[in-house]
């Protein structure tokens, strides 16, 4: 009862606000959507002004979608790998088939992937997460079991001498003297993780590659442009951050540079 | 795992669509990395050569790898527009800085020793560079290359966006093909790039003097 009042309520009113709008302008019904700037209305390369007035609707919320996807992968990654190649440091046996493993999970290009694991566990972020530690693995295994093994034998020897046992020396000899390869294959692989999280945007709807797929379509140019630029700005920032962070880290390094 | 089966039958009903398009992503790649050996690895060897830019290769390789392809490409089309330059500047961009930085690297780290003795020997500086330096250096410079030639192959995918053509089409086409399509296309990629991959293991194995062959590669 109550609908079918508000059903012949409603339909006076449309039928009188539709009158107005005839009797207003005579033309066809033009929805407002603010003025343009002139560079967005001469379809400029890049609209700076643009760019500033979407930054919070658009692009901050894509940045921050980015960030999120690639820092879960590339953490997921790393301890994978740290795992794998402290297992394949002490069990040598071991390295052969996970390089070969990760090697060809590495050969295969993450567009595929992506697509390749959709029938499996769908449109989802898992799908994503899953494809992109996959393909960070190789790069971090290898740099860690080279940075492990690059240990000088003599530290080693002088640790056990001083009776520390095995986990004790991977701990507090092993893992730090590997820091700066483990800090370089991070960098590597967080960098390719952003790139990649950009073409993730085909099987779901986030991050900044989604922000250039929805673009590329039309002629304006500002929010692919934009999103790309973020991206690149992404993966240079992350890259020195993680050279910040490894000089923070090595701080003998340093004092034997100087030296 | 249904999808995949109907992949197959995509595979068979629509073999001569995808030899097409194959045949369209293998010559986009060949172009790629026929110009980036060509511009990169004498660069690379000149300079490992010299032992100098050290800096310079290494920064090339950083930002090369932090570009990601989708951006240049998207970055690409507001400058170049909707054609085969775009493709191929960011294809360029993703092969050249492995190339170049492996044969830097593979030149340089020739034992000096070896060097000097072929100087010693009379060799002039070319000489030195062909005859000694190049086959000592090949293993590491293989590895950029297999590197680049992955990474084209799989980057290639994305030169559809821009219009260029190649199983990117068909992998990024679900409207067109359905999933079963992309499907078919993706393990065609996947499938190029292993092959590919094998290829040059095995070139590597041929071309690589059998003193190198025991240690490595």
């Amino acid at each position: 009862m109550n609908g079918v009042l508000l059903q012949t309520a409603r339909v006076p009113g449309l039928l009188s606000a539709a009158g107005q709008h005839q009797g207003h302008g005579g033309g066809p019904v033009i929805p407002d959507y603010g003025t343009p700037s002139r560079c967005v209305a001469a379809d400029g390369t890049f609209c700076p002004d643009w760019f500033a007035s979407h930054w919070r609707v658009l692009f901050w919320p894509a940045l921050l979608q980015h960030i999120e996807l690639t820092v879960i992968a590339v953490v997921a990654g790393f301890l994978i790998a740290v795992a794998a190649a402290v297992l394949a440091h002490f069990q040598g046996w071991f390295a052969a088939p996970c390089s070969a493993v990760s090697s060809f999970l590495y050969t295969v290009p993450p567009l595929a992937l992506f697509q390749l694991l959709v029938p499996v566990s769908g449109f989802s972020v898992l799908t994503v997460e899953l494809a992109l530690v996959a393909y960070s693995l190789y790069l971090l295994f290898t740099t860690i079991l080279t940075g492990l093994r690059e240990v000088p034998e003599d530290a080693v020897r002088a640790a056990r001498g001083m009776g520390l046992t095995r986990r004790q020396i991977l701990f507090k000899v092993e893992l730090p003297l590997a820091l700066p390869s483990l800090v370089s294959g991070l960098r590597v692989a967080t960098v390719m993780t952003v790139a990649t999280v950009a073409i993730a945007a085909y099987v779901i709807d986030a991050g900044l590659g989604s922000l250039i797929l929805k673009a590329l379509q039309s002629p304006f140019n500002t929010q692919f442009i934009g999103a790309g630029a973020l991206a690149v700005a992404l993966a240079l920032a992350a890259d020195g951050l993680l050279v910040l962070a490894g000089r923070l880290l090595t701080p003998w390094a340093r004092s034997r540079r100087a030296a | 795992m249904d999808t995949f089966v109907k992949s197959f039958g995509f595979m068979h009903d629509r073999l001569p669509l995808l030899l097409e398009k194959t045949g369209q992503h293998i010559w986009m790649c060949a172009v790629v990395i026929g110009i980036s050996l060509v511009v990169a690895v004498p660069a690379g060897l000149w300079l490992g050569h010299l032992h100098r830019g050290e800096f310079l290769t290494t920064s090339i390789s950083n930002i090369g790898r932090a570009l990601p392809n989708l951006a240049v490409i998207a970055i690409g089309l507001g400058v170049f527009g909707l054609n085969f330059t775009n493709i191929a500047v960011a294809l360029l961009i993703t092969a050249i800085p492995p190339i170049l930085s492996q044969a830097y690297l593979a030149v340089d780290q020739v034992d000096p020793d070896q060097v000097r003795a072929a100087r010693g020997m009379g060799l002039t500086p070319f000489q030195v560079l062909c005859k000694v330096e190049l086959p000592l250096s090949l293993p590491l410079l293989f590895s950029g290359i297999r590197i680049a030639v992955v990474y084209v192959i799989s980057s290639a995918t994305l030169a559809t966006v821009a219009g260029g053509g190649g199983l990117g089409d068909i992998v990024l086409g679900q409207a067109n093909y359905g999933l079963q399509g992309v499907i078919a296309a993706a393990l065609w990629v996947a499938a190029l790039a292993l092959a590919a991959d094998g290829l040059l293991s095995l070139a590597q194995r041929l071309l690589v003097p059998k003193g190198l062959r025991t240690k490595g590669s």
